[in-house]
């Protein structure tokens, strides 16, 4: 297979990620893969490594600064085009949908491209999963700290068991069509404001 | 009744602030649109999103749907632009100590594009190294206006000095750290070099090429001609938020409006100078700039053709097209003072009749021939005084061509 010979730059300055892409494609057998987290680097990469494709992360607020110096390259000897085809429209929006943008040195082989484009976008897509489950956890720990905090509100203002303020919050938020951790937070912020100064 | 849920793209920019009024101060909500704004990172973004669909319409650089328009990007759709967001709001910021070596080579501390200018021509020619200019996209008006102002200076791009593409927020970085000289750049990032970076504003754009447009709304023109009512309320919604904004009683809170994270992120006080006018030009220095961002008088939302045509000349200038008659046609044509009109007209609001203008033809405010009402546009045309008619786009051109 020659698409091995493809020289591929990866731009993310989510190290994380970056590596997560660039063994991605290793284990597809690119060898010839650079990764460049600091921005600053990538006209010196570019000039040494003249890569064949691009991959940026659609986050980097350097996209349009890495465009303009396409525009300038020496390097490239062809203009570059932004993704392997433009009609392929199912293929431009899974990779916007996903966060990635690739570059393509124009005459490229879209079978020799597209490989590269959706393994970058299915690692993305692997890394934004892992992310948002840990933020999710994140967020269920802080919602049950605040629902923890609002039943002692009511433990010592009410005289109320733990298992009846809960019941209380749940009947509630039930009642205003709200989420029980937002009238928590409510019951937590007026009980600030109104308590004791400290 | 339900909202109509309509989806924008924006950048953290002062002149994002007449889509930001729309939604917040409900002149959306009150023409039956939800309208919710996605801050971007990348002016890419914001064209690939739009050309995609992700977003209906965005803020955008003027010169953006006209090179859609045209092809020059990957993703090209044909866009229109049926609204401007404003006049001027940029600016040429130095670091402090380019401005020390203009100062001493004569450039006054007024904004002045012209003396300005000279002094940079003369500490150009001084310079061991090439002085580097950031600017925030190859196709944007602050692109064509800085180089505008050095050739009309004498300095050429690439052969004097270097032009590299930074975002916006990151230039008084790049100021700071010495990565650059100077840039062109919009507000508030000004003020926020001179406040952070200790850098100087040299020149404006509204001293470079007065009442002219710097942001616009930009949308496909399949999507804008299938959703043409849509369209419409969205005129009207932003219209009475440019109306509001012009009000100097509310720039407090606007200042306020903008200052949030999900908007700009940054103190009001950076704000407020882009909306009054007040300008600390650094080192102490004051200037007082009343047409730096105009957000409706003289006819500030209004798509002159002759505004796309200009920029489209300079995408010829500068060798990103080549000239063709049908190509300056189908520039002008991206923007659309038919569907601005026809927006407004039952408010029965003053707007110029003709589609287009000679730039450079007026140098005091003056009464032009308009739908209702009395309308008073202008001055308007660039500091070296030459002027710009858009049908005569090609010998314009030809005259632009020796350095």
């Amino acid at each position: 297979m020659p698409v091995q010979d493809l020289a591929i730059l990866v731009i993310d300055e989510n190290r994380i990620r970056a590596s997560i892409i660039e063994d991605g494609l290793r284990e597809a057998g690119h060898a010839r893969v650079t990764v460049v987290n600091e921005i600053n680097e990538v006209a010196r990469v570019i000039e040494r490594d003249m890569p064949d494709v691009v991959v940026i992360d659609l986050e980097n607020p350097n996209r349009d600064r890495l465009e303009h110096f396409f525009t300038l390259s020496r390097a490239l000897k062809k203009p570059i085009a932004m993704f392997v085809d433009r009609s392929d429209a199912s293929a431009i929006e899974a990779a916007v949908e996903a966060g990635v943008s690739a570059y393509v040195v124009d005459g490229l082989k879209k079978e020799r491209v597209k490989p590269i484009l959706d393994m970058a976008v299915s690692r993305f897509n692997a890394f934004a999963r892992l992310t948002r489950e840990l933020e999710q956890a994140r967020s269920e720990l802080e919602d049950r700290k605040v629902i923890d905090q609002a039943k002692a509100i009511l433990l010592r203002t009410r005289g109320l068991s733990e298992a009846d303020a809960y019941k209380l919050l749940r009947k509630t938020a039930m009642n205003q069509n709200r989420r029980i951790v937002d009238i928590a937070q409510s019951l937590v912020t007026a009980d600030s404001l109104l308590g004791p100064e400290e | 009744m339900s909202l109509i849920a309509l989806s924008a793209g924006f950048l953290p920019l002062l002149d994002s602030v007449l889509l930001v009024l729309a939604r917040e101060k409900g002149f959306a909500a009150a023409e039956g649109l939800d309208l919710h704004l996605v801050k971007e990172t990348s002016w890419a973004n914001i064209r690939d999103r739009a050309a995609l669909g992700h977003f209906d319409f965005a803020q955008m650089l003027a010169p953006m749907p006209i090179a859609a328009t045209l092809g020059l990007n990957p993703l090209s759709v044909p866009m229109i632009t049926p609204m401007m967001l404003g006049l001027g709001n940029n600016g040429v910021t130095v670091s402090a100590g380019l401005w020390a070596r203009l100062a001493d080579a004569g450039a006054p501390a007024t904004l002045a594009a012209g003396p300005v200018g000279a002094a940079l021509k003369q500490v150009v020619a001084s310079s061991q190294q090439k002085l580097r200019f950031g600017v925030v996209h190859q196709t944007s008006s602050h692109n064509y206006e800085l180089r505008y102002w050095l050739m009309a200076s004498g300095i050429v791009p690439e052969r004097d000095i270097e032009i590299v593409v930074l975002p916006p927020p990151l230039l008084p970085e790049a100021l700071g750290s010495g990565g650059i000289d100077g840039y062109c750049v919009g507000e508030p990032w000004n003020t926020v070099g001179v406040k952070n970076a200790g850098a100087h504003i040299a020149t404006v754009k509204a001293a470079i090429w007065r009442s002219s447009p710097d942001k616009v709304i930009g949308m496909r023109a399949h999507w804008a001609e299938a959703n043409s009512d849509i369209v419409a309320g969205l005129i009207r919604a932003v219209h009475h938020a440019a109306v509001w904004c012009g009000e100097s009683v509310n720039h407090q809170e606007i200042a306020a409006i903008m200052a949030a994270p999900h908007y700009l992120g940054l103190p009001a006080e950076l704000i407020l100078p882009a909306l009054n006018g007040q300008f600390d030009i650094g080192g102490g220095a004051t200037a007082m700039v009343p047409e730096h961002f105009v957000p409706y008088a003289g006819a500030a939302n209004f798509p002159w053709t002759s505004h796309a045509a200009w920029f489209y000349s300079q995408m010829v200038r500068w060798g990103e097209v080549e000239h063709k008659a049908e190509r300056a046609r189908a520039a002008a044509m991206t923007f659309r003072p038919d569907v601005y009109r026809s927006a407004l007209a039952p408010l029965g609001v003053p707007m110029p009749l003709a589609d287009s203008k000679v730039e450079g033809l007026l140098s005091a405010p003056t009464e032009v021939a308009s739908t209702a009402g009395t309308l008073v546009i202008g001055p308007d045309g660039f500091f070296d005084g030459v002027p710009f008619d858009p049908d005569q786009v090609e010998a314009y051109i030809a005259g632009q061509r020796a350095p």
